[in-house]
């Protein structure tokens, strides 16, 4: 009797993932992918991609997907699931994404309380465009737009947006936590975090938010495990894991 | 004959887009379109057994997206939207003609630029029909002329929609939207499954994927793609143009004017024709496809284009005669409308002399 401790996810195509070597999108893309096959979302899931690093992601599942514009995925989200609530839709979008161009459009699905489920990639950077500065961007962290030897610096930029605990103020947001995918504990952390926020949605609760901080060492102009180690180092003092909000029980 | 109502344009256009099976209505309010989504809004409580769901957006720009998110699940969905909001929208156009999808806009134009104001104007054609935003693409604009039609192309809009898995953007304006008519509403379009349609969106299980991609892959791929929706167009553009003529037989002078603006031209037409003048119109009521083919074969006959702006349409009708005939132009701007008096004055200037 053959016994697997691991196989590639099945809804998994054969593409090849386009993101640099260390990205933390793989590894959440492949939770997702884990948790598609483990939930049965291939039947009666859709997913909603964003404009940035994950533009290509829809070729790596068999699953039905819409390509969003840039910032705009939660309202396709909303047209999507209030069309048919009984789509498990999971929408998927980066800090450009989301807390730039598509600011408006995250709040107010969440103050509407979207019954979807909405994954936050935050690598502080604006990766696909090439390293330019992000709202989520550290202090002082540099970027193509915020450059040595200042970085971003409040007088011209403000602060880092802290986006879990923004959308946890939302009554219609009924999840919201902070994930990390730098070491092996956190990745199954994260996968936990994702498979909450998947239930809730299944079970008919308001909006879940699982926010990811993942690294870009690319647009961090760091060594891979040197980027994993500014996560702990640097941006987990700025953006705290953990559970942010669980309104769940509440809610029942 | 159904029963005649004396119903407000807005109020008709959205009972006829219910009882086209449009259940989701996607909206945030602006001056002169507002009535549509309360009649939405109002409809969803009171009619409970009809399904309709309606959300105010918080902006346009939401309104638009969450329309193409609901018709790329194969559900019929819209929106209504004057000027402002109608720039805001275009993002969300271009993407819906890059991705197929049949979202079905409404746009009751008032004068611009800027905020501008409420009254009626016709100076978003160029916006409607040349596409507001980027990239090339097509939408279907059809121009209507009465609460009436109002009703009768609202419910096409849909059918069109689907039919070539395209954008339509209906183009009303303020007059339309605000009159009281007589009307007779269309009744119920019988539905398909939203899930039988090509490409819904609807979770696919074991079998090839639904996806809505608007994003390139490289220059073959993205001009084959162009390619594809230039063809699309094409068959549009042979399939779908929509005119009304009248006197054209004897015409000396040819009116040509589209919306509430040919309601004003057909009334001075009649009073051209109670003076002996020799006065026609050609209404173009797909604004695109430009109905050119109105104009074909027509010699010898001066052309007086009249629209709510300072010359857009006048520029297709030069195309549709190839510069080859004399075509004049009456606009009006700022959300003023002439009277027929007005246009028959401008008749009388291009000598069209009592006999």
């Amino acid at each position: 009797m053959r016994k697997y401790v691991y196989k590639r996810p099945e809804v998994f195509t054969d593409a090849i993932t386009t993101y640099c070597g260390g990205c933390g999108h793989g590894i959440v893309n492949k939770l997702m992918a884990e948790l598609i096959d483990e939930m049965g979302l291939q039947e009666n899931g859709i997913l909603v991609w964003p404009i940035g690093c994950s533009c290509l992601s829809d070729r790596y599942y068999d699953m039905d997907a819409y390509m969003a514009l840039h910032g705009r995925a939660p309202a396709a989200a909303t047209g999507i699931k209030r069309a048919d609530p009984s789509k498990c839709v999971i929408v998927y979008q980066g800090d450009g994404d989301l807390v730039s161009e598509g600011m408006a459009e995250i709040m107010h699905a969440g103050i509407r309380g979207e019954k979807f489920t909405v994954i936050f990639i935050n690598n502080a950077i604006y990766g696909m465009t090439g390293a330019q500065m992000a709202p989520t961007t550290l202090l002082g962290q540099t970027a193509t737009t915020a450059p040595a030897p200042l970085g971003r610096i409040v007088d011209n930029s403000g602060y880092p947006v802290k986006m879990a605990e923004i959308l946890a103020e939302l009554p219609g947001v009924i999840y919201s936590e902070r994930v990390t995918v730098n070491s092996p504990q956190r990745i199954i952390a994260c996968k936990k975090a994702l498979k909450k926020a998947i239930q809730l949605q299944l079970d008919g609760k308001g909006m879940s938010f699982v926010e990811v901080l993942s690294p870009c060492p690319t647009g961090w102009k760091m060594a891979p495990t040197k980027a994993l180690d500014w996560i702990d180092d640097e941006m987990t003092k700025v953006y705290p894991l953990g559970v942010i909000k669980d309104a769940s029980k509440e809610a029942e | 004959m159904g029963k005649k109502e004396f119903l407000q344009g807005n109020q008709a256009m959205a009972e006829s887009a219910i009882r086209a099976g449009c259940k989701l209505y996607f909206g945030y309010p602006i001056t002169p379109s507002s009535e549509v989504p309360e009649y939405y809004a109002k409809a969803m409580i009171e009619r409970p057994e009809e399904g309709i769901t309606f959300i105010q957006a918080e902006t346009e720009v939401s309104a638009f997206n969450m329309v193409a998110g609901a018709v790329a699940t194969g559900h019929r969905a819209m929106t209504a939207t004057s000027g402002p909001g109608f720039s805001l929208g275009q993002e969300a156009v271009s993407y819906m003609s890059a991705g197929d999808l049949p979202g079905v806009i409404v746009e009751v134009m008032r004068p611009g630029p800027g905020d501008g104001e409420i009254l009626a104007s016709q100076g978003d054609y160029f916006q409607a029909v040349k596409g507001g935003g980027h990239g090339d693409y097509q939408t279907l604009v059809l121009a209507p002329y009465s609460v009436q039609e109002l009703c009768e192309l609202m419910q096409e809009s849909f059918e069109l929609a689907e039919k070539y898995r395209n954008p339509v953007i209906l183009l009303s304006d303020a007059t339309l939207a605000k009159m009281r008519e007589s009307v007779e509403l269309p009744g119920y379009v019988e539905q398909k499954d939203p899930a039988s349609k090509p490409n819904a969106l609807r979770g696919c299980g074991k079998n090839e994927p639904h996806k809505v991609v608007t994003c390139g892959d490289g220059p073959v791929q993205w001009e084959e793609f162009n390619a594809r929706l230039q063809a699309k167009y094409k068959r549009i553009a042979e399939n779908e143009v929509r005119y009304a003529t009248y006197n054209l037989e004897d015409a000396e002078i040819i009116l040509v004017a589209f919306g509430s603006m040919a309601r004003v031209c057909e009334s001075a037409m009649k009073m051209a024709r109670e003076k002996g003048l020799k006065v026609g119109m050609i209404r173009p009521i797909s604004l695109w496809p430009f109905p050119d083919k109105a104009f074909e074969g027509i010699t010898g006959k001066k052309f007086l284009v009249c629209e709510l702006n300072a010359g857009q349409m006048v520029q297709d009708v030069k195309l549709a005669v190839e510069n080859k005939r004399d075509v004049y132009f009456y606009g009006k701007l700022g959300g003023t409308t002439p009277s027929p008096k007005n246009v028959l004055a401008e008749i009388e200037k291009l000598g069209g002399e009592s006999k």
